[in-house]
């Protein structure tokens, strides 16, 4: 007996360690070898985005986007700094929550990715060849700006609707008036022009005062539709945490965005204030800040046909569209059940009486029963998200009994639970938001880290798991921390992006103002107070090489990097600088250090990037006269 | 031998002289000579191309990024302007070019021959001035450069491949090049073929 109690326990050591080294071989990228997938994540509170490979789980890089980032001097150089500018002023942080990659024909293209900022309400665009923000645009009419940047199946438009329902337009009134339906949402149709990918707002929609949370439009015969998730439909304004939680179904909001456009052709939408910011970075020359200002603002009621509410238990908080747009899946963050509606059975009862229940701002409610397709009925505790494998299986992230659980299409059987350490919220398929996943890997993105990795004080790393969903049953790969809150990803294969990335900013096309392309023509130029400094860079020297200015003077560095060669940026910092970081300026690039000439004495001026052999040499001075 | 330098060469030997005028048309269009240098940290390498009027880089950066490495070493900065043969170079393909045109209207052995021996003698002519810009290009360096190895030149190879610190450097003919080997193959060819004839009719 003995004897076979420790057979027993040898064979399930040597299995398990087994399964450890296959595990580790299959998330082990050899040194040169690339990996497979990039992987897009959100940095949550840091407002950036962060890029790994999987299944390597390695680091590649942190793309600055809604927050300030002295490594590089993003959002502080005269180029840069206009792209964090609101109605509000310059705000150099925000809260990047979900990442949306433009889509053709409902599969990825590797042009863009979209990025909302839940705080100022904003959503930018990252360029997918330099891997740079190239637009951001702000969302006026709105408050948290969270159920966002989902687009259509072309990236026709970007969808954003408001977290916090407030007035619109904003008004300082009772805070208790907010039950009284004092306060709205907004539903946004950013537009997204096929080729340069500019940004431009073409409608809001009025909707009731409900938080509006997550969004994901259709596609294939769903195309016309795109799907909001709202809860606190009790308009509760205070403890939210009990009030909100009441009504025992909250809704999915079916928004005909085909239908609104054709209202507003029509000449329904009307004129309505708001002003907003757009700023665009062309490349290589300083961001252009516009102001905007008006909308035009569509009100449900003067275009029947736009919009339905299907009951959803319960404070529903993801709203995912399976690959054959047939099955809106809503995840239910008190809800017992996983339910899915059908999107055929909402086309047939819509405009039929006797399937509605009641009607809010004119806005049909349509009955629980008419639109479902079925329940997952006891999936876990506190179903989040839903991501599919193309293969007929869905996996939601399940935040309050930490794991994803396997589901199966149609039948609604549960097929598997995956741990998750801890409390995941969004996870991730490659493609899976798609119409064409990939279906080999997923990551769950996790709020807590706890006991993973070593201790280091009180703030600990939050944290992503890559499993492997290639196989019939899913299997745990390999867990990583993050930078930030990894709050949602999109993953791309990397053969659709790797060979289109920029290496170097051609020097020919530099149209920037101040650019000089040609040692020769560095030079300083004095205009009253103001002293412009036209410098170059190469390895391993500056020019001008040395520079005199007077003490309060505002002195204009504009640094030409006149480098073609690939992975050769140079750096430029100024000793005691106080308010400029570092730039970090990329091969063919011209950036602006603006400096304000302090008390006399000499200042070292030096580059920051190990660009040679002689980068320690690649320093020069600057005379501060009286 | 008289007989074989007076005699008039066949009409596929005449085509194929022609062919050879045209062949050569096409080396205004292609490198001649190409010199690759690997290094570390340029794993996607770094090329030089000699064509008949110009040097370019490999691809669109390479010249720049190569002078750059060189102005560690006090190389000086290689330029199509500062080899004056690449002007009338050109030229003397359009003498070659020209010699097979007339060879195909006066078809005769001789005329092959002297083909041939132009090819060769420009051919010497061109690797010597060759070999004379890399010794320059190797020996002549700014002593104040920054990096000074006593004893080290970086004189690339003429033909083959050598190591240079941290760089090996290989040259080899390019299409042009090739395009000149094989031209001067046909053409011993062509008085292979017609000593035969002789032969055999005799
Ligand atoms: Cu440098």
């Amino acid at each position: 007996m003995i004897l076979i109690g420790l057979g027993y326990g040898c064979k399930g050591g040597a299995a398990t360690a087994a399964l450890a080294s296959d595990a580790a071989k299959r998330v082990y990228v050899a040194p040169g070898e690339k990996d497979e997938v990039y992987a897009f994540l959100s940095g949550g509170f840091s407002g950036q985005m962060s890029v790994y490979g999987i299944p390597s789980t390695r680091l590649f890089k942190i793309i600055p986007v809604f927050s300030v980032f002295p490594e590089n001097g993003y959002g502080y150089d005269e180029e840069t700094k206009n792209m964090l500018r609101t109605t509000n002023g310059y705000v150099p942080w925000d809260d990047s929550h979900h990442i949306e990659a433009s889509m053709t024909d409902g599969k990825q293209d590797g042009r863009w990715l979209f990025m909302n900022a839940n705080n100022s309400p904003r959503l930018a665009r990252i360029d997918l060849r330099s891997f740079e923000t190239k637009e951001i645009i702000e969302i006026p009419n709105s408050a948290g700006n969270h159920a966002s940047p989902f687009a259509t199946e072309n990236t026709e438009y970007l969808m954003a609707a408001t977290r916090f329902s407030v007035p619109i337009p904003q008004a300082s009134v009772p805070i208790e008036n907010f039950s009284k339906g004092d306060f709205k949402g907004t539903v946004s149709m950013v537009k997204v022009d096929p080729k340069s990918g500019r940004l431009s707002i073409e409608l809001q929609i009025l909707v009731p005062g409900f938080d509006y949370d997550l969004s994901h439009c259709g596609k294939g015969k769903s195309h016309d539709w795109c799907f909001f998730t709202s809860y606190n439909s009790e308009q509760a304004y205070k403890m939210i945490e009990v009030g909100a939680s009441k009504n025992d179904k909250d809704y999915i909001l079916a928004f005909n965005w085909v239908r609104a456009k054709q209202c507003l052709d029509q000449g329904k939408a009307s004129n309505f204030g708001g002003e907003y910011y757009r700023n665009y970075l062309p490349e290589n020359q300083p961001a252009i800040s516009e102001k905007l200002s008006g909308v035009k603002m569509l009100q449900p009621k003067d275009c029947p046909g736009v919009m339905y509410y299907m009951p959803t238990p319960k404070s529903p908080h993801g709203t995912d569209v399976d690959p054959t747009g047939e099955y809106i899946v809503g995840g239910g963050k008190l809800a017992t059940v996983i339910p899915v509606h059908s999107f055929s059975k909402l086309m047939d009862v819509k405009d039929k009486p006797e399937h509605r229940s009641g009607m809010i701002m004119d806005i049909p409610i349509l009955k629980y029963e008419s639109t479902l397709a079925g329940e997952v009925k006891k999936p876990c505790l506190g179903p989040l998200h839903t991501e599919f494998d193309g293969k007929g299986y869905a996996y939601t992230s399940c935040f309050v009994s930490s794991e994803v659980v396997k589901w199966e299409l149609g039948t609604w059987e549960v097929e598997q639970h995956l741990p998750a350490y801890y409390s995941v919220g969004h996870l991730s398929i490659v493609g899976g938001s798609s119409k064409d996943p990939y279906g080999k890997y997923l990551i769950a993105l996790n709020k807590i880290t706890k006991d993973r990795y070593l201790p280091v004080g009180m703030e600990l790393p939050q944290s992503a798991q890559l499993y492997d969903i290639s196989g019939g049953k899913a299997e745990l790969l390999s867990d990583f921390p993050t930078v930030g809150e990894p709050h949602y990803s999109q993953m791309i294969p990397a053969k659709l992006l790797m060979d289109k990335a920029a290496k170097i900013y051609p020097l020919e096309e530099n149209k920037h103002p101040y650019a000089i392309k040609n040692e020769k023509d560095a030079r300083v130029v004095r205009e009253g107070n103001t002293v412009r400094v036209y410098m170059t860079q190469i390895r391993s020297h500056f020019k001008p090489d040395t520079i005199e200015v007077r003490s309060g003077d505002t002195v204009f560095f504009h640094v030409t990097n006149l480098e073609q060669d690939f992975d050769i940026p140079h750096g430029f910092a100024v000793g005691g600088a106080p308010e400029m970081p570092n730039l970090l300026i990329m091969p063919g690039q011209t950036r602006t250090f603006k400096w304000k000439a302090p008390k006399p004495g000499i200042y070292p001026f030096y580059c920051t990037d190990f660009c040679s052999a002689l980068h320690q040499e690649m320093q020069q001075y600057i005379r501060v006269l009286p | 031998m008289q007989e074989l330098l007076l005699k008039k060469i066949s009409k596929m030997n005449r085509l194929l002289i022609l062919g050879v005028g045209l062949l050569l048309l096409s080396v205004y269009f292609l490198p001649i000579w190409h010199i690759a240098l690997d290094a570390p940290q340029y794993p996607e390498g770094l090329g030089m191309k000699i064509w008949i009027d110009k040097i370019t880089g490999s691809s669109t950066y390479d010249l720049q990024n190569i002078n750059l490495l060189n102005h560690y070493i006090g190389m000086h900065e290689i330029v199509s302007e500062s080899v004056p043969e690449l002007l009338f170079m050109p030229y003397v393909l359009g003498f070659l070019i020209f010699g097979a045109f007339v060879t195909f209207l006066h078809p005769k052995v001789y005329m092959v021959i002297l083909g041939i021996l132009n090819i060769i003698i420009l051919g010497i002519l061109g690797m010597y001035d060759f070999w004379r810009w890399e010794y320059n290009y190797g020996h002549n360096l700014n002593p104040d450069a920054p990096i000074v190895v006593p004893g080290m030149a970086y004189q690339p190879p003429l033909l083959g491949c050598k190591e240079m610190l941290n760089i090996t450097a290989c040259s080899f003919p390019s299409w042009g090049g090739i395009i000149l080997f094989v031209s001067l193959g046909i053409l011993i060819w062509v008085i292979w073929d017609e000593k035969r004839r002789i032969d055999v009719s005799s």
